[in-house]
C-alpha cells in the first residue's frame, strides 16, 4: 500500500486492504528512509548510464544534457550507484538533520 | 420436492456443493474428509459438476489456490482435517483479511503426536483466530444446511469472509443418515450466482494482498474484526431465508430443555445428541439439567449465549481440546470471559473429554453433572478436569 493512501482509519481503509488504483507505487515516498543521497561529479561523469541501469528502485532519469541524475523522491541511499560507477563519479554523501 | 435418502454424510456434503455450483475445487485427500473431496472428483469427472477440480500437491497448495481462485470471482470450496489443516494454516489467516469467500468443510480430527485419525476439536481450536466465520454441525442433515448456508452468507456483499463449517470425523463423515437432498430450483433460490465486489481482472486490474506498512495493519485487522461481528446478522438472516425454503430452522445457540434448568451442559457438535438422551435421562431423576449447543462458534453469539444460559446456576462446559499449559479449554475460556463480573453469571467449571476419538457417552455426561454440583459447593483445585482420563 502506497505511504500516501497510509493514514486511513479501519473504516475507510479499502475494502480487503486492496489497492484500487493500479500503478499508486509510484506516489510511494521511499526517500525519506534515505540516511545518504548520491551526488554526482559531472566533470568524471562519462554517461554510461550504469548508475542507472543498476538502481533497484529505477530512481534515476537521464537529463536533456544526458547526465543521469537521481530522484531523491525515491532514492532510499543503498549507494549501488556509487559502488557501480565506473569512474567514481558518484559519492555518497550522508543526510544531515 | 426435495427427497429423503439414506447417504454417507461426505457424500451428501459433496452433493450440496454440487448444489451450490461450486466452481474451483481445489483439495487434498485427509482422513476423515477424504470422502468428500473424492466425491466431488467423481462429479467433476463424469460432468455432473461443472468445475475445477485442483488436484493439489499439499493443503497449504490447496488453500493457496482456493484464494487465487476466489480472488478471481470463482466460487470455491475445500475440505480437511486435522494435520492437513494445520498445514493450511500459513493460509488460513489471509482470505479472511482480504475478503475471499471460500467455503470449507473441515472433518474435525485429533492433531499428532500419537497419530490419531479419530474425532475431537482439536485441529480447528488451533485455527481459532483466522477470521472465518464457523459453524458445527450436529447431524447430517445440519452438515448438509450449514454447507448450503456457509456459501450464502459468505457471499453475501456485505460479509465477503470465509466460512468453515465443522463437521465431526467418523461421527458424522462416515455415517449413513437419512438425509434430505434440497432441489435444485429450492436451492437456486436460496443461493444466488456469486458477485463479488472486486476480483481480479485485467480489464480493471486492482492488486491484492499488498504489503500492510504499520500505518495500517492495524486498521486492517480491525476492520476484519467488524466485518466478522457484523456478519452474524447476515448469518442469522440467511437461517431464517433457509427456514422459509427448506423448512429447517437453524439458531446460532440450541437449547435443550433449559427451562427451570440449574445446570446447564454446554457442547458443541455431535456429542450434543448423546447429551441430549443424558439430559432426558437427568430429567428421569428428578434432576434439573439442561443442554445448550454452540452452532456458531466465530463470531460469538454472546447475546445469543447469554439468553439461552438463562438463569441456569451452573455450567458444565465440556471441550473437545485439550489446553496443555493453559487455563482451560477454548470454550471454557470463551464463556468464562462472556460471563466475568456479569450480575448473576453462573459458575463455570470446564471438562476436556472425547479426545482422539473417545466416546463421550451418557454416563459420562451425567458424571460431568455430578462434578459440577459438587464443584458448585465446594471449589475444585483445577481450572479444568479431564474426564475419563486413567491414572493407572
Amino acid at each position: 500500500m502506497a505511504k500516501s493512501d497510509a493514514i486511513v482509519g479501519w473504516k475507510t481503509i479499502t475494502f480487503g486492504c486492496h489497492v484500487l488504483e493500479p500503478g499508486n507505487t509510484a506516489s510511494f515516498r521511499t526517500g525519506d528512509w534515505r540516511s545518504q543521497r548520491p551526488v554526482l561529479d559531472k566533470e568524471k561523469c562519462i554517461k554510461c548510464g550504469m548508475c542507472y541501469i543498476f538502481c533497484p528502485d529505477m530512481a534515476y532519469d537521464q537529463t536533456e544534457e544526458g547526465y543521469y541524475e537521481c530522484n531523491l523522491f525515491y532514492c532510499k541511499g543503498c549507494g549501488i550507484c556509487a559502488h557501480e560507477c565506473p569512474k567514481n563519479a558518484i559519492t555518497m554523501v550522508p543526510e544531515e538533520g | 420436492m426435495a427427497k429423503r435418502v439414506g447417504i454417507e454424510v461426505s457424500i451428501a456434503i459433496a452433493e450440496a456443493v454440487k448444489l451450490a455450483d461450486a466452481d474451483v475445487i481445489p483439495a487434498y485427500p485427509i482422513t476423515p474428509q477424504t470422502h468428500i473431496v473424492e466425491h466431488l472428483s467423481e462429479l467433476v469427472a463424469n460432468g455432473e459438476l461443472d468445475a475445477e477440480f485442483i488436484p493439489v500437491e499439499s493443503e497449504h497448495a490447496a488453500m493457496s489456490a482456493c484464494c487465487g481462485a476466489s480472488a478471481a470471482g470463482a466460487r470455491t470450496f475445500t475440505s480437511s482435517s486435522s494435520q492437513g489443516l494445520s498445514l493450511m494454516s500459513e493460509i488460513l489467516y489471509i482470505p479472511s483479511t482480504m475478503r475471499l469467500p471460500i467455503v470449507m468443510v473441515v472433518a474435525n480430527r485429533a492433531l499428532s503426536a500419537p497419530i490419531s485419525i479419530w474425532n475431537d476439536h482439536q485441529d480447528i481450536m488451533v485455527q481459532r483466530d483466522i477470521g472465518w466465520i464457523q459453524t458445527f454441525a450436529e447431524n447430517g442433515q445440519e452438515a448438509v444446511d450449514l454447507t448450503l448456508h456457509a456459501f450464502r452468507v459468505a457471499e453475501d456483499r456485505k460479509v465477503s469472509l470465509p466460512m468453515i463449517v465443522n463437521i465431526d470425523g467418523f461421527t458424522l463423515s462416515h455415517v449413513i443418515e437419512p438425509i434430505e437432498i434440497p432441489d435444485q430450483e429450492e436451492v437456486d433460490k436460496f443461493l444466488p450466482p456469486f458477485k463479488p465486489r472486486y476480483k481480479l481482472d485485467p480489464r480493471k486490474p486492482i492488486s491484492m494482498g499488498p504489503v500492510g506498512v504499520p500505518e495500517v495493519y492495524t486498521e486492517a485487522k480491525v476492520a476484519l474484526d467488524n466485518a466478522l461481528k457484523a456478519s452474524k446478522r447476515v448469518v442469522l438472516k440467511a437461517w431464517d431465508e433457509f427456514a422459509e425454503i427448506f423448512g429447517r430452522k437453524y439458531n446460532p445457540v440450541e437449547t435443550y430443555r433449559t427451562e427451570d434448568a440449574e445446570v446447564l451442559l454446554v457442547t458443541m457438535g455431535s456429542i450434543s445428541e448423546t447429551a441430549m438422551t443424558a439430559v432426558d435421562a437427568m430429567r428421569d431423576s428428578g434432576q434439573k439439567v439442561g443442554l445448550v449447543r454452540i452452532r456458531l462458534w466465530r463470531p460469538f453469539p454472546s447475546v445469543e449465549f447469554r439468553k439461552a444460559a438463562g438463569k441456569a446456576k451452573v455450567l458444565a462446559v465440556i471441550d473437545r481440546c485439550l489446553p496443555p499449559g493453559a487455563v482451560c479449554g477454548p470454550v471454557g475460556e470463551e464463556l468464562r470471559s462472556l460471563f466475568y463480573k456479569v450480575p448473576g453469571a453462573p459458575k463455570i467449571f470446564s471438562f476436556v473429554a472425547g479426545l482422539g476419538g473417545r466416546d463421550v457417552t451418557v454416563e459420562r455426561f451425567e458424571e460431568i453433572v455430578d462434578k459440577a454440583k459438587a464443584y458448585a459447593k465446594r471449589r475444585p483445585k483445577e481450572l479444568y478436569e479431564v474426564i475419563g482420563v486413567r491414572e493407572k
